[in-house]
């Protein structure tokens, strides 16, 4: 059996930077786990530029940016591993791991999981129609084109306008598909708002607002949809209906965080994120596990996730030394009125002061945010926009508080 | 000349043709999906039937409670996954009662073991059955099987055994000519001593063909909802509303690979290759669903598909010989699944009256099992890998299925060859990511592995392509 102080879950952004972040703490006994043949995870294939703006103030590519921390970490010589997949976590902090090599068990002082999210499919959002093919997800869609080199289509409609799903549009428009449109269930777009003029409206693909597919059609290769008006509980308008002759629907329906790991391990899972419940340092309900990336939430930007994932391998590093990292007294943070999710669930007192990630249910302008301690406002800061696309954060002081809830929620002017 | 040429590779015509398979017969099955076991056979409950709810005196009656018995040893010979999980059917008042007393004397007419349950009992072997209930009839015997293997298995083994399967090949016409049939396809034709007409949903239009007494069978489809697996755990056994004039009812399951059905609705159709689901029909089946669980874990929903019954107006089977060396198993839906190796049995023994059987030499009843590393401990695993290094290299990470056995799963007889023939036979692309993930990587290995183009590689019968055009610049294809 194989031991090491650190072994994180996977080699994508959030993992490589977790592993640089323990790294630069002082420890030394890393490993990394990655499936795929190479370092970088979903990077790879985000050949479109925009990587790195917060971190470098630089417009890279996806693969630039993988590469630019890959080199990171061999230049520190943190020890990898690809092609491996680990198969199982157990509550001792052993894995069983799988590869070419063989099957083996490796034991960890703490685990990182930092193993990226999946796409939403048609079958979870139940769409009505015949199956064939020709209907699948962006980010399938942008690996067929991007890595192995084949365009899926050459009349295409998206559902869904989040970020894949707005990338995918200009992509095969430039590859030489005819992309007739973007339809999106909520009165509002799901994508960043740059994506939604440089993808869209610089190519005349029109984005049909509080609109879904309501049926799919075709024997063998999809041939029409028909999209349609919601109102605003999600029912078809009637006489709304328009159609599409395509070959090829892409679906750009939300991602969720994949942790079919730590599900199996019985670690708490949030109902909202749908990763799993953490504290102030990341550490999931099982000690010493931790997550960050878009296993833990879903970010709107890779700088982000580099930023939590250099925080979590600082925390873990302090973890290995100390043995421990809990404190004695926190305070619990809830999502109230108008929020989403909050992340951490709880912070320490001792830490000071809190910074607390969170997400809109919808669209706000003028608005406050308000933190609520105990009934009372804590502070309260005033947003001109705030959309359930862009993760906002706040920071708040906690010293002179003592153990009790603490409730984040937007309210309008 | 083929001494019998079997029509349908659904679980009749595999089963059949594994049958036949040991003696020294010359047999041909034509089959007109990319895969065997495509229609009904693959889109059902997959429930072997314990045989309580037939009528007593009919063919399914009769059949349903034979082959019931027949599938343990027929899925230990050929390695198929089958449980018998015991079913339940939910009485929540007292007209249900009484709908139980009424299954409980067909039971003992038809002489399946079954109990009537109190509310205490139930709940006790059922923690998850609605707090509405308040009885339940319980058979033991019911199972639940996975029906994509089942078929693959039946077919691998009796190919293994000689029977020439020809897939992508619709039966056009049949002719019978001077005590024997000349059966004609859009590729060519065949000259046999006699037809076995399992052709499912269209066994009207082949029977139609030779005989004068005209059949007809009408399309009657079931929607589904799936269900991933998940760590809590649901439903252990079959859970079934009362019958009903429409048939079974709508049941919430486990499948063999722990994830949930629920479903099927039941609605006569015109097109018979209709397999659309739609939101009012599965509407109606998650409220029917209610009847027999309080909670449906709807969060983990993976798919919903669509059945198509194959209904004849007598509500039976139709195993019969309407003219010399023409067999007909049709109008076979539920319980068709359940009862399907003593059909095959019946259809031998039909055929026994015509032909000389005569038991083949070198006839191997088993076929090779599955690596099925799932279920095996470390140690094995890391033994296998040292032999074959491609198990280890994980291809489907919901499923955790490795390159190792999606190589296998095409180069055995009755081998995939596109991808849901992958997924049919060892699941990736069943999980939660609904191959998002993995399916690049499933249809780079049929590519390399059938020395085809990734273009080539379909997602099921012709024309269901995924790939359209190599895309501009330079290619970087490779695993």
């Amino acid at each position: 059996m194989l031991n090491y102080d650190l072994v994180i879950i996977g080699g994508g952004s959030a993992g490589i930077a977790s592993a640089i972040g323990a790294y630069d703490n002082g420890l030394r006994s890393i490993l990394v786990l990655e499936k795929e043949a190479y370092l970088g995870g979903i990077l790879n294939q985000c050949i479109h530029n925009g990587f790195g703006l917060h971190l470098f103030n630089e417009e890279l590519s996806g693969p630039e940016y993988a590469e630019r921390f890959a080199n990171e970490l061999i230049k520190r010589n943190i020890e990898y591993r690809l092609e491996t997949m680990v198969l199982k976590i157990n509550k001792d902090l052993t894995m069983v791991c799988s590869s070419v090599n063989g099957c083996e068990i490796i034991k960890a002082k703490a685990i990182i999981c930092a193993t990226g999210c999946t796409e939403r499919t048609r079958g979870a959002i139940a769409t009505q129609g015949d199956r064939p093919s020709g209907v699948m997800t962006a980010g399938l869609a942008q690996r067929y084109l991007n890595i192995e080199g084949y365009l899926v289509g050459k009349k295409v409609f998206i559902l869904g306008s989040g970020d894949i799903g707005l990338i995918m549009a200009r992509r095969m428009t430039l590859e030489g598909a005819k992309v007739l449109g973007v339809a999106e269930l909520m009165p509002y777009s799901n994508g960043l708002s740059r994506n939604i003029v440089q993808c869209l409206q610089d190519f005349n693909i029109p984005l049909y607002l509080s609109h879904t597919v309501k049926r799919i059609i075709g024997k063998n290769r999809l041939e029409k949809i028909v999209i349609c008006e919601v109102d605003n509980k999600n029912n078809f308008v009637l006489n709304t209906e328009k159609e599409f002759e395509v070959d090829t629907l892409l679906l750009s329906v939300g991602l969720i965080p994949n942790n079919p790991l730590l599900a199996n391990l019985g670690v708490k899972m949030h109902p909202r994120t749908k990763g799993p419940i953490v504290d102030d340092n990341y550490e999931t309900s099982v000690p010493g596990i931790f997550a960050c990336g878009n296993g833990l939430h879903v970010h709107d930007l890779v700088d982000f996730v580099t930023n939590e994932g250099i925080y979590v391998g600082k925390k873990v590093s302090e973890y290995i030394k100390n043995g421990k990292l809990a404190s004695e007294k926190y305070v619990t943070i809830e999502a109230g009125n108008g929020i989403s999710y909050v992340l951490p669930s709880k912070f320490a007192i001792d830490k000071g002061v809190a910074e607390i990630k969170f997400r809109v249910t919808k669209p706000h302008q003028k608005s406050h945010i308000n933190v609520i301690y105990n009934g009372e406002i804590l502070k309260s800061i005033k947003k001109q926009y705030l959309l359930p696309a862009e993760m906002e954060d706040i920071k708040f002081d906690i010293s002179k508080l003592d153990c009790g809830n603490i409730v984040l929620e937007v309210i309008d002017d | 000349m083929y001494d019998i040429i079997i029509i349908g590779a659904g679980v009749n015509g595999a089963c059949i043709a594994r049958n036949l398979s040991k003696y020294q017969l010359n047999v041909l099955v034509i089959e007109k999906n990319g895969d065997v076991g495509d229609g009904t056979s693959c889109a059902n409950s997959a429930i072997i039937h314990a045989g309580y709810d037939p009528h007593p005196g009919t063919l399914k009656a009769e059949l349903n409670v034979l082959g019931n018995q027949m599938y343990d040893e027929l899925c230990k010979d050929l390695d198929v996954e089958f449980e018998r999980n015991g079913a339940l059917t939910i009485a929540t008042n007292e007209e249900e009662m009484q709908g139980l007393y009424h299954l409980l004397e067909n039971a003992k007419a038809n002489n399946v073991k079954v109990e009537l349950i109190d509310k205490e009992k139930l709940f006790e072997l059922e923690p998850h059955v609605t707090k509405k209930a308040i009885g339940a009839l319980y058979a033991p015997t019911s199972g639940i099987i996975n029906p994509f293997e089942l078929c693959v298995a039946l077919m691998e083994n009796a190919m293994d055994n000689g029977v020439q399967l020809n897939l992508n090949e619709k039966v056009i016409e049949v002719i019978s000519e001077n005590n024997t049939y000349l059966v004609k396809t859009d590729c060519g034709e065949y000259k046999c001593k006699m037809v076995i007409n399992c052709a499912g949903l269209f066994g009207d239009e082949i029977q139609n063909f030779v005989c004068d007494e005209k059949v007809e069978i009408l399309p009657r489809k079931g929607e589904y909802y799936l269900l991933d697996h998940f760590v809590d755990g649901f439903v252990k056994h079959t859970l079934f509303s009362v019958p009903s004039s429409k048939g079974k009812g709508v049941l919430v399951s486990p499948t063999t690979s722990g994830d949930y059905l629920v479903g099927p609705s039941s609605d006569f159709i015109e097109d018979k290759e209709d397999i659309s689901t739609n939101k009012d029909v599965l509407d109606n089946v998650l409220k029917e669903a209610y009847r027999l669980v309080d909670n449906v874990p709807m969060q983990h929903l993976i798919r919903e598909f669509a059945g198509i019954r194959a209904y004849h107006k007598s509500n039976d089977f139709i195993i019969n010989e309407p003219t010399a060396g023409f067999i007909n198993v049709i109008g076979m839906q539920s319980p068709g699944l359940s009862s399907a190796p003593a059909v095959a049995l019946k259809v031998e023994n039909m055929i026994m009256k015509n032909l000389e059987l005569k038991i083949r030499d070198n006839y191997i009843k088993t076929r090779r099992p599955l690596y099925r590393l799932k279920n095996k401990s470390i140690e094995e695993r890391d033994k296998l890998i040292k032999e074959n290094p491609l198990l280890g290299r994980i291809i489907c990470r919901c499923e955790q299925i490795s390159e190792g056995e999606i190589v296998d799963a095409i180069h055995r007889n009755c081998g995939a060859r596109t991808i849901k023939g992958v997924k049919k036979r060892v699941r990736p692309g069943y999980g939660k990511c609904q191959g998002g993930y993995c399916q690049t990587l499933v249809l780079k290995i049929l590519a390399r592995e059938l020395n085809k183009d990734m273009k080539d590689i379909n997602f099921k019968n012709k024309g269901s392509y995924i790939l359209c055009e190599e895309s501009k610049g330079e290619k970087n294809v490779k695993l």
